[in-house]
């Protein structure tokens, strides 16, 4: 058979052949019209051959039931893949929104179904989609760029007006001389021998493919070996900053260095021996709630006399009272309020001061140390001089007395006309 | 073994001469659609075209660079009309991308052969449109380069995307539907690259068979291979279908779920999905009917294809007459003094011409289209197409602009005045999709080949039922 082929002459030219061909790899049959095909097709496959294949310019109609071309499954792969998609965008949604960080939105719940229908739905295309387009091509086994029939030129015109038929040699009723026949009989215009290259070689891949392909795999590798020294080093400059987005500002801030001034602080405090304008505070009754006397100082137990002592200065006191105090003191005073509750309920045990225990610390306090520790703080209370003015909280003082009354009030402490409405 | 072997198809017979046209008509309609390709030097009028479309294209990253480098205070936009043309733009850009799928999918699965002729170029379309269209929420963000974070991911910022908001819906709608685009236009392209690969090698361009060869990957028209490559088509037609329908009611819901008057309607999905379709056959109509004219594809894109066409648009931009007439009506049968007041504003209102630029393009153009006469004249369709490309750019400006313009608060009141910056980048993805075109129509099979001479009378050629 050796003599008997022509499928050479794309190199014969420029390259004589000293090789001869490989093995035969199988034999093609042409035919004129896709009719033929379909026929030619079913007698192939009626003698019992499987490894063959009908090749054409668009797919002919009829050809599957005549090569008994089982129905592909890919529908059913797309479907697996479809359901996937579903249940991937929504578990998405319900993990990402509702589980793992639910967010308040408006206060509508974390997780409800309506919202996220479109994603959901929008997740099965998307993976129903790529099943299809990447399950196709694998059960079709491409891409592959080269294939032993590509080296005839008549197998090139299938994809301009050829309709061929192929038989590969490795079917087991493959027989060079009755194959052929079968083929003619089918009414092939022209039949083809193709065999594998016989050129040692012409099999290698070229040179140039293996060193572009080690060539691009080592620059793809560029940026994860520059990842990796990042992650793995250590360094004094600063990170590369592409898009700087106001990050660095001609400007300082408190407490940092700068060179401008001789103390090489960037804060300038007050010049020593003044005082700003409006914040001299000398009257040390309404700023400290010390009284002073020859002696020394001690915790006014008065109120300063700036303040009118009247129902006014209560109802304030108790809306300061309220907002500042009673998260922890409760709004009865005893201690009890939000934040103790709520570390009870988290295991603890904290309770705040009781302001209105009989003979308590709070109780017992000059009116002058009560104003300090709302202005200073005590022990884990934190000083509240920067939030409240001096006068709310001579306020809140005054608040706090009347508390420490009301909550230990005895019924001579009802006015008597009042006391008949007492149950 | 190798002589050609005569068996029924003698020379002289009945059967020879029939089989000799059938494949001559085949190898007509690859040599009609390769010679673009394969003609050594472009057209003149390619070339010029090209040379706009890259001035165009320039003008566009010149007013990127800018706008990135300032932030988009560049643009008109303000705190009252937050969204402008840049929104105005990406709704536009996606709804002339929707005819390429419809006329991939739909009219596939309802087996409108003469869709064959133009569903390659039209699903080209699609994938250059939506490629425009996302460059806007993108820019419009910013910072463009933390897009990403719209993507579920994990991160040390212990971040994820919110799902309620349709904003969201859309990240994954129109990239679902890029993605779509893409894949389905490649898969129905591989037959034909492989028709370029088999041309060009035996014209011995081992460069350009090698390129084509590689994307063409290997295939080799097996019946084996098409059975599942027709099933596979058939799937994603089908996939398509629901998926180009929710795109855009998606985009749309980035307004019907607002509360702003003139936005919050029911009525936008379907209004929304109709002004996509309408607007992307104008474009097809608009791109396909010159170059039909200067690469001599007439007896390919048949006027009879045209002709239908035309009454799509027809059909279509009654059905956005219906639904503007629908949203006056609404309006006032609503009874809702806010509806009310946002419609006499679009039509009475300070952008009143906007509003009848929009109604005299959609909806009174199209009617002469009953004409056909006006059918079959593409250089009035051409002309026609352009009125409507107009239209409905007009229509996304009016629901977008007017709506803001004019919102609750009379103190929020404003009025929107685009700036070049705006321009520019509209003029810009006007120049990207028309580059990505002009290259695609040099270098790409433009019309389906195999999807061609599959749906030819020949296709049925020979065979058992005519045998003598």
């Amino acid at each position: 058979m050796a003599n008997a082929h022509d499928d050479h002459h794309d190199h014969a030219h420029d390259e004589p052949a000293v090789y001869p061909d490989g093995e035969l790899y199988g034999v093609l049959a042409e035919f004129d019209t896709p009719g033929e095909l379909i026929d030619a097709a079913r007698k192939v496959r009626d003698a019992g051959y499987t490894e063959f294949d009908a090749y054409s310019p668009f797919p002919v109609h009829g050809i599957d039931e005549a090569m008994g071309i089982k129905r592909t499954i890919l529908p059913l792969i797309v479907f697996g893949g479809g359901l996937t998609g579903l249940i991937g965008g929504v578990f998405l949604q319900w993990w990402m929104n509702a589980y793992n960080w639910p967010w308040n939105i408006a206060g509508k719940p974390a997780w409800s179904i309506p919202a996220n229908v479109p994603i959901a739905f929008e997740a099965t295309i998307l993976f129903s989609v790529l099943t299809t387009f990447f399950g196709m091509w694998i059960l079709n086994k491409l891409p592959q760029v080269w294939h032993p029939f590509f080296r005839s030129d008549r197998f090139a015109k299938v994809t301009d007006d050829a309709f061929v038929l192929g038989i590969e040699a490795k079917d087991r009723r493959f027989d060079h001389a009755a194959t052929t026949k079968l083929l003619k009989d089918a009414g092939a215009i022209a039949i083809e021998d193709v065999h594998l290259e016989g050129d040692p070689r012409r099999k290698q891949m070229p040179k140039w493919i293996t060193a572009f392909i080690v060539a691009s795999t080592a620059f793809a590798l560029i940026p994860f070996a520059i990842a990796a020294k990042a992650r793995n080093s250590h360094s004094s400059e600063p990170h590369i900053h592409i898009f700087p987005d106001m990050d660095f500002q001609p400007k300082y801030k408190s407490d940092t260095a700068m060179d401008l001034f001789p103390d090489g602080r960037s804060n300038r405090g007050a010049i020593g021996g003044t005082v700003a304008r409006g914040s001299l505070n000398a009257d040390d009754v309404f700023y400290r709630g010390i009284e002073r006397s020859e002696s020394g100082g001690a915790w006014t137990t008065g109120f300063p006399k700036q303040l009118e002592i009247n129902d006014a200065l209560v109802k304030r006191g108790q809306n300061r009272y309220n907002i500042y105090c009673s998260a922890c003191h409760g709004f009865d005073g005893r201690g009890s309020g939000a934040v103790p509750l709520r570390v009870a309920a988290g295991g603890g045990a904290w309770q705040a001061r009781n302001l209105v225990e009989p003979g308590g610390a709070s109780v017992m306090m000059p009116n002058g140390q009560l104003f300090n520790t709302i202005s200073n703080g005590f022990n884990t209370m934190m000083g509240y001089a920067n939030q409240i003015p001096h006068a709310d909280r001579w306020a809140i003082v005054l608040y706090v007395r009347a508390l420490q009354r009301s909550q230990n009030a005895a019924l001579e402490d009802v006015p008597a006309d009042h006391r008949g409405s007492l149950r | 073994m190798s002589a050609t072997t005569t068996a029924e198809g003698a020379p002289g017979t009945e059967h020879h001469e029939e089989s000799a046209k059938a494949r001559e008509a085949f190898r007509a309609v690859t040599r009609d659609v390769a010679w673009v390709a394969e003609a050594p030097k472009p057209h003149k009028a390619w070339l010029g075209a090209l040379g706009i479309a890259l001035i165009m294209l320039g003008i566009g990253v010149v007013s990127i660079y800018h706008l990135v480098t300032t932030g988009i205070g560049v643009w008109g936009n303000s705190n009252t009309v937050g969204w402008a043309w840049d929104i105005t733009n990406f709704v536009w850009w996606i709804g002339i991308g929707h005819a390429g799928t419809l006329i991939s999918a739909v009219l596939f699965l309802t087996r409108q052969t003469w869709r064959v002729s133009i569903n390659r170029a039209a699903e080209a379309m699609t994938i250059f449109a939506v490629m425009c269209a996302l460059l806007f929420p993108l820019l419009h963000t910013g910072r463009p380069w933390f897009a990403w974070w719209m993507l579920p991911h994990p991160n040390d910022m212990g971040m994820w995307p919110q799902f309620r908001s349709p904003l969201m819906w859309d990240v994954f709608a129109v990239s679902t539907y890029g993605l779509t685009s893409i894949l389905f236009w490649y898969m129905g392209l591989v037959p034909d690259l492989a028709t370029f690969r088999d041309r060009f090698a035996a014209k011995g361009d081992k460069v350009r068979a090698i390129i084509y060869g590689l994307f063409a990957l290997g295939w080799r028209g097996s019946a084996r291979n098409w059975h599942r490559y027709e099933r596979a088509y058939l799937i994603l037609a089908g996939l398509a279908t629901p998926l180009v329908f929710s795109v855009h009611s998606v985009v749309s819901f980035d307004f019907a779920t607002s509360q702003l008057p003139g936005w919050h309607t029911t009525i936008f999905p379907p209004y929304f999905v109709a002004g996509a379709i309408f607007s992307g056959f104008a474009m097809v109509l608009t791109l396909m009917l010159p170059l039909r004219h200067l690469f001599n594809l007439q007896h390919l894109i048949k006027e009879s294809h045209i002709e239908a066409m035309c009454k799509i648009l027809l059909a279509t931009g009654m059905m956005v007459g219906l639904a503007y007439g629908t949203e006056l009506f609404i309006a006032w049968y609503s009874g809702n003094l806010y509806e009310k007041f946002a419609f006499a504003n679009r039509a009475l209102g300070p952008f009143w011409w906007s509003y009848w630029a929009m109604v005299s393009c959609n909806v009174l153009i199209p009617q002469f289209f009953w004409s056909k006469k006006i059918r079959t004249s593409p250089v009035i369709i051409f002309v026609l197409c352009i009125f409507v490309n107009i239209g409905m750019w007009f229509e996304r400006f009016v629901i977008i602009a007017t709506s803001l313009a004019r919102s609750f608060l009379p103190s929020n009141w404003s009025y929107f005045t685009p700036t070049i910056w705006d321009v520019g980048l509209f003029i810009g993805t006007l120049g990207l999709f028309f580059t990505m075109f002009l290259l695609f129509f040099r270098y790409v099979p433009v019309i389906a080949i195999a999807e061609v001479k599959g749906a030819m009378p020949e296709a049925h050629a020979g065979g058992n039922k005519d045998k003598h």
